[in-house]
């Protein structure tokens, strides 16, 4: 491990009506890791994830971003959200807004930047991310793959920490999935802090510096990405990979 | 990084854009399409015959020349027509401005119904009590309670003409069904769209003005210019309070003639007004339709 503590998870417990779905969820993800979670669906990483950015009130224990407890009583959420960004599986593009203006919406509403400032940000992502053709289209005119591409772009024109990956490739065609999971590829070389909840081993294999294995709730194992997929430790982790080979998903 | 595949995909499904020509969207003729040019020709020659029929039915009965005499004279119509358009523009002037008002008042209302949170609550109270009540009062006993009663208070500052009073009666009752309308298109924009907003930082106003709002109006246009349709044709109720606009016209004008031809005259203006609305709507919603098609078939 290198670097400073980025995000920290002590002790996080959520439930929805009389159902626990993450009981005492305890992570830490350092400045420039990228950590893939993986687990079977209903395993609580989607929660996890909306829960560290605030779109799920906590029940029990703490998220420290950057040194900051934001689970405090009196913390910013909108702030809290700047810095961390989260893209979802269903994308979630404003239909009614151009790629563009999906993309500069958040910085000129919430940091302020000018237009001009905000459209030259978003073009250089775009341009980064093979869309520049593509920002004056509606959303409703792009392939899934472009429509998460614009997705994962418009949480980067906030310029996060951290970034949150929500299964981002769960919703697409097997044929769209590589060029999403290349973006992402491109920003852990370029040292993105990332967490990613995914059903892609192989990629989860290249791309983390760590994976956690997410089972009933709690991290059951985490280790290096080598060691986990050919070794693991725990007997819910092996068969959780012995299904997953079965299913041919690896 | 390996360059993204390029993926072709297609624009838009040939098959589901509009002709550039012939189809405007018509619900009675879209069955004879499917037809061809036999159906084409079985269904005029079918309505030639029936309305042939039925007309002559008409015009042969006894009763007839007393009917058309007392609706349907030329004469009369004439002198009432420009009459009556004339003063027709007093209840566009009144249905206008009132749909004008009632856009912004019922916005109000919808957001203030859909905030979240106890404390919020006396005022989600409020609007739903308002909802509910002029919803549930005839809009021409509003006009009665408001065109009689507010002037009688003779209350200083506050206007006791009968046109303020019409506007500020139909506003509030067409306000609290628009209201309805908003707060459905508020509704059914999915909650993933507010927790994309919220998650980019954007407070939860932010996320109603720019995400939410742009994209319910845009969707409960149909039903609203519906309800407009609605009020423009109670503009007419307006007569009660005893002002002189379209209809107490052709009252005026039926009762020296003792024919009835007047209110026909404004009959016709009210169909001509509102039938290219209604068929605007039919567009709007077929539009819609299509769009959905090609959304699903993506």
């Amino acid at each position: 491990m290198s670097g400073a503590v980025a995000l920290r998870v002590d002790g996080l417990h959520k439930s929805f009506g009389g159902v626990e779905v993450l009981r005492g969820v305890d992570l830490e993800v350092d400045d420039h890791e990228v950590v893939c979670m993986i687990g079977a669906s209903g395993s609580g990483k989607s929660t996890l994830l909306r829960c560290l950015n605030l779109l799920e009130p906590i029940d029990a224990g703490r998220i420290v971003i950057d040194g900051d407890d934001i689970t405090s009583a009196g913390t910013d959420q909108n702030a809290v959200r700047r810095k961390i960004g989260i893209v979802f599986q269903s994308f979630n593009l404003f239909p009614h807004k151009t790629v563009l203006r999906n993309i500069t919406l958040a910085p000129t509403k919430v940091l302020r930047l000018s237009r001009a400032d905000a459209d030259e940000r978003a073009h250089g992502l775009l341009a980064r991310f093979d869309l520049d053709d593509k920002a004056d289209d509606y959303p409703d005119r792009l392939s899934g793959g472009q429509q998460q591409r614009v997705a994962i772009v418009r949480a980067l024109a906030m310029q996060p920490d951290i970034l949150l990956l929500d299964e981002i490739t769960s919703a697409l065609d097997p044929v769209l999935v590589a060029e999403v999971l290349d973006a992402i590829r491109e920003l852990a070389e370029q040292g993105m802090t990332m967490l990613i909840a995914t059903h892609e081993m192989g990629f989860a294999r290249d791309v983390a510096s760590r994976v956690a294995f997410l089972h009933g709730g709690t991290i059951v194992e985490e280790g290096e990405p080598n060691r986990m997929f050919s070794d693991p430790a725990e007997p819910e982790t092996r068969r959780f990979l012995d299904r997953i080979i079965a299913a041919g998903r690896m | 990084m390996s360059a993204p595949r390029e993926i072709s995909f297609p624009k838009r499904t040939p098959g589901l854009d509009p002709p550039a020509q012939g189809n405007r969207g018509s619900r009675i003729l879209a069955p004879l399409r499917a037809e061809g040019a036999r159906g084409v020709a079985i269904a005029i020659v079918s309505t030639v015959v029936v309305f042939a029929v039925v007309t002559i039915a008409v015009v042969s009965s006894s009763g007839w020349p007393l009917i058309r005499q007392s609706f349907f004279d030329g004469a009369v119509f004439a002198e009432a027509f420009p009459k009556i358009v004339d003063k027709f523009w007093r209840n566009v002037f009144i249905f206008t401005v009132a749909e004008v008002l009632v856009l912004i008042v019922a916005l109000l209302i919808a957001v203030i119904r859909s905030l979240p949170g106890p404390v919020f609550f006396p005022l989600r109270l409020l609007a739903a009590a308002y909802t509910d009540l002029f919803r549930a009062v005839p809009t021409i006993l509003v006009i009665a309670l408001l065109g009689f009663g507010a002037p009688a208070l003779a209350i200083r500052g506050v206007p006791s003409s009968d046109v303020f009073w019409a506007i500020v009666a139909l506003t509030f009752v067409y306000s609290a069904y628009v209201a309805e309308v908003y707060r459905a298109g508020i509704a059914s924009i999915h909650p993933s769209q507010v927790a994309s907003a919220r998650a980019l930082g954007l407070s939860r106003q932010q996320g109603l003005r720019s995400v939410v709002l742009p994209q319910a109006i845009r969707r409960v246009i149909p039903p609203l210019l519906n309800d407009f349709i609605g009020l423009q044709k109670d503009s007419a109720l307006v007569v009660f309070l005893g002002y002189q606009e379209a209809l107490r016209t052709a009252q005026i004008i039926q009762s020296e003639n003792f024919d009835f031809t007047p209110y026909v005259a404004l009959a016709l203006v009210y169909v001509v007004i509102t039938i290219p609305q209604a068929r605007f709507v039919d567009w709007l919603i077929a539009r819609d339709q299509r769009k959905r098609q090609a959304e699903a078939t993506l």
